[in-house]
């Protein structure tokens, strides 16, 4: 008996689904309101969505691995704060000091909670909701309460994300970069490639010579660098620094992965499908306000897609049981 | 010419307190089959933890080729050249069988895989081994042999030329075993060295060339198989002679305490009728995926019957021992005495409050009844091996007194001696008067033990035997597509 071939993989099966939910949500969305796919429009849809975009990619790494980090709107947060002050006592330094502090920065708070999960063995939930509050604690202690405003922000650090590139945003520009790395890379990386073998089975991994515990270390690693450079562009594109910036927003990231098909179990997701989670809750997001009903159904909608993508997932794992023998 | 590939060389190893191996030397030639044999516990699964990287010994010597060798992790054994192919078949089931047969080796330039040349080269292995499945599959899709397959796969895609099969038949059906000896074979007769790790004796005397026994951690003996009988290897295992394995006891058919008409249950088992009296053993043979397991989910009750009438004798309980111990059976972080205690709450715990001392107490009688080794009542039972942890599993449904016991195979994967003690509890069940219905894919298993045997094949009744026509030529001729 040979099993037939199957002609696209369950990836690429449930990336085409949900790009074919979205570019129907999208459709729906435009009939009703046809100035919505207006190029403009978009462009701003885009750059809503662009730092929830990088953000879940990083994230997506960590759930890859078996892991979670809830502490990644809290580094975002404290990772701001840093670029901010930063930038108020050297005004005149420009943005490329700015971004190389808060990759470190938040390269080092995630590497923080990788060697916890690593090197003590913590479960991954509990390691980062304890960070998460650590972190948000020490801006406070940076800050003592303090708001940085506008007016105490250089016009190079506001202007970078905002610049203009053939109609999109460098925000835009350096989303889709990230995006374009991530699809390159988790499939023809080596490490990458590994990090899904941990994830899948971190035991079979640890016999084939993987260490799963270093590829969650790596993950948090780089999850906490996107974090917090996606501080200094929070900061700067919202034009405000307080202790509170993106305070919940890690459930909004965790979302976005569910929605673009990232198993929470680990092992299972793609760069594609989470990009396209995100612009799925962007759409939703920037349409509400059009249809004239409260951002309360934002999270509802949020929320039943999530149930109803885990339960698609849980029927397909239904039909996968063949108890009798196969003909041969 | 026999020749040595791999000599190990009083190899020791301790963990905390407890000697795990002590002065063991084993020595596996190319071009022949070495089986280990051991008890659960004499260290054959730290030795293959020590061939594959993951442990180091703590003194003695391994020499490969010639060369003594120091095999610091599992990249250092894949590039020596030793494959393993576990017990618990490791797969990635969330990768295609290619990627699986390459993880963390696969052919790269500069960190980047060329995935192209890995399924190339990865369905050339699989064609040589004439597996059956793709190579663009999720490994998931596969079946529990077929993934045994893509382990062997995966071995020879690094060039091993030893090779390691820990226990790979314990969940294979007949000709899944007979495909994987076809291999293993074809292995052997290319120079590798074969290490096979088996309880069950009619492989070894099938398959292997030499015999290595382990006890207690050091090895009590080697030779060929030609020169060697069944019941020296078990002696020299277990260093003592053991009782008979399958002490039935006579017994009376007592009255009827189930009664199964007809029952069905789309896409698993349809159309089976039985009655089962107090006294009774009814063994229940077929190959894996004959519906067997789902017929007694279905009689305890875990799932719903689509069609049909099972009738209980009136105050007759059931109990069901089921076929995972490490996650059906037991709680694998709870005590020895939480688990006893899980299915007797109601009476230990009558308004709710759990008291240890009774489950203590509880959990001491059924350690004295059942032999189980154990520090106490408070050990955990993944703490205990694979027999003892299948005896506290059968301790909690026999403290509630059950009439009708289903065993779904009860002794696969432990040793002789556990085996025994398996055997005997359960004729003593049925000397009581309680009514068994044992699913076996053990052959000799299901001959010693029944009274009568009922055969399945694809979720059908093929075949209904008196213990007197049971043969093994009759059960396997209805129990295989023949």
């Amino acid at each position: 008996m040979s099993a037939p071939r199957p002609r696209i993989s369950d990836n690429t099966r449930r990336d085409l689904g949900l790009a074919a939910l979205t570019a129907a949500l999208f459709l729906a969305v435009t009939i009703a309101f046809p100035g919505f796919a207006a190029p403009r429009n978009l462009a701003g849809l885009l750059d809503d969505t662009a730092i929830l975009i990088m953000l879940a990619l990083g994230q997506m790494l960590v759930i890859l691995g078996r892991g979670i980090d809830l502490s990644i709107a809290a580094n975002l947060a404290l990772c701001g704060m840093l670029a901010a002050l930063f930038n108020r006592a050297f005004p005149e330094a420009g943005v490329a000091p700015v971004f190389a502090l808060t990759l470190i920065a938040g390269g080092l708070l995630g590497a923080c909670n990788g060697l916890l999960v690593w090197k003590l063995r913590l479960p991954p939930i509990v390691v980062t909701l304890g960070t998460m509050s650590i972190y948000r604690g020490a801006i406070y202690l940076l800050s003592k309460g303090a708001w940085v405003n506008e007016n105490e922000m250089s016009r190079d650090f506001l202007a970078f994300p905002r610049g203009q590139f053939l109609g999109l945003s460098m925000l835009s520009w350096l989303s889709l970069a990230v995006a374009a790395t991530f699809m390159v890379a988790l499939q023809r990386m080596r490490a990458a490639r590994d990090l899904y073998a941990a994830g899948g089975n971190p035991e079979a991994a640890n016999y084939s010579g993987i260490d799963p515990g270093r590829m969650q270390f790596i993950a948090y690693t780089v999850c906490g660098a996107i974090a917090g450079v996606c501080g200094y562009l929070w900061v700067a594109r919202f034009a405000v620094a307080y202790t509170d910036i993106a305070l919940g927003f890690e459930l909004s990231v965790i979302a976005a992965c569910l929605i673009g098909g990232v198993a929470i179990a680990g092992g299972i997701g793609s760069a594609a499908g989470v990009v396209l989670g995100c612009l799925f809750i962007g759409i939703i997001r920037s349409s509400l306000p059009l249809v004239g009903i409260s951002a309360f159904w934002q999270m509802f909608i949020n929320g039943a897609v999530i149930l109803v993508a885990v339960l698609l997932s849980a029927r397909q794992r239904v039909f996968k049981r063949t108890i009798l023998e196969a003909r041969t | 010419m026999h020749s040595s590939l791999l000599t190990l060389t009083d190899i020791r190893k301790s963990f905390g307190g407890v000697r795990a191996l002590d002065r063991a030397s084993l020595d596996l030639p190319r071009g022949a089959v070495t089986a280990l044999i051991g008890e659960n516990g004499a260290g054959k699964s730290t030795l293959v933890k020590i061939l594959s990287g993951i442990y180091q010994p703590d003194a003695g010597e391994i020499c490969f080729d010639g060369q003594a060798v120091l095999i610091s992790n599992p990249q250092a054994a894949r590039v020596l050249g030793i494959g393993v192919v576990h017990q618990e078949c490791l797969a990635f089931d969330n990768l295609s069988v290619a990627e699986n047969l390459f993880v963390n080796a696969q052919p790269a330039t500069r960190g980047f895989v060329n995935w192209r040349v890995l399924r190339m080269q990865a369905k050339a292995v699989l064609r040589d081994l004439d597996a059956d499945f793709d190579a663009d599959l999720p490994a998931g899709r596969l079946s529990i042999a077929q993934k045994h397959v893509m382990q062997i796969a995966r071995a020879l895609t690094h060039e091993s030329r030893v090779l390691i099969f820990d226990e790979p038949t314990a969940s294979l059906s007949q000709r899944e075993c007979a495909e994987l000896f076809r291999i293993m074979r074809a292995l052997r007769d290319a120079g590798c060295a074969l290490l096979f790790i088996s309880h069950k004796f009619d492989e070894i005397f099938e398959l292997a060339n030499r015999y290595a026994v382990f006890r207690d951690g050091v090895s009590v003996s080697a030779g060929r198989v030609s020169e060697v009988t069944n019941d020296e290897l078990i002696s020299l295992m277990v260093g003592r002679p053991v009782g008979q394995l399958f002490p039935k006891l006579a017994t009376e058919p007592g009255v009827e305490l189930l009664r199964v008409e007809t029952l069905s249950r789309a896409g698993e088992f349809e159309d089976v009728s039985f009655t089962l009296r107090g006294g009774e053993i009814l063994g229940v043979y077929g190959l894996v995926g004959a519906g067997r397991t789902e017929l007694a989910q279905v009689l305890f009750g875990i799932n719903a019957a689509d069609s049909g009438v099972v009738t209980v004798a009136a105050g007759a309980e059931l109990a069901l021992v089921p076929e995972d111990r490490q996650v059906q059976g037991a709680v694998l972080p709870f005590s020895l005495a939480a688990n006893i205690a899980l299915p007797n709450l109601a009476t230990l715990a009558p308004r709710g409050w759990c008291s240890a001392a009774r489950e203590s107490q509880l959990a001491r009688q059924w350690i004295d009844r059942l032999g189980i080794k154990a520090q106490g009542p408070d050990q955990p039972v993944h703490h205990l091996s694979g027999g003892n942890q299948q005896k506290v599993v059968i301790a909690k449904w026999l403290a509630r007194n059950p009439r009708v016991l289903i065993l779904d195979e009860p002794t696969k994967g432990i040793d002789v001696g556990a085996k025994a003690a398996v055997h005997a509890v359960t004729s003593e069940f049925a000397r009581a008067g309680g009514a068994v219905l044992m699913i076996s894919s053990d052959l000799p298993e299901i001959l010693g033990m029944s009274d009568r045997v009922l055969v399945m094949r694809r979720g059908r009744v093929r075949g209904h035997f008196t213990r007197a026509q049971a043969t093994s030529e009759n059960l396997l001729r209805a129990a295989s597509d023949a």
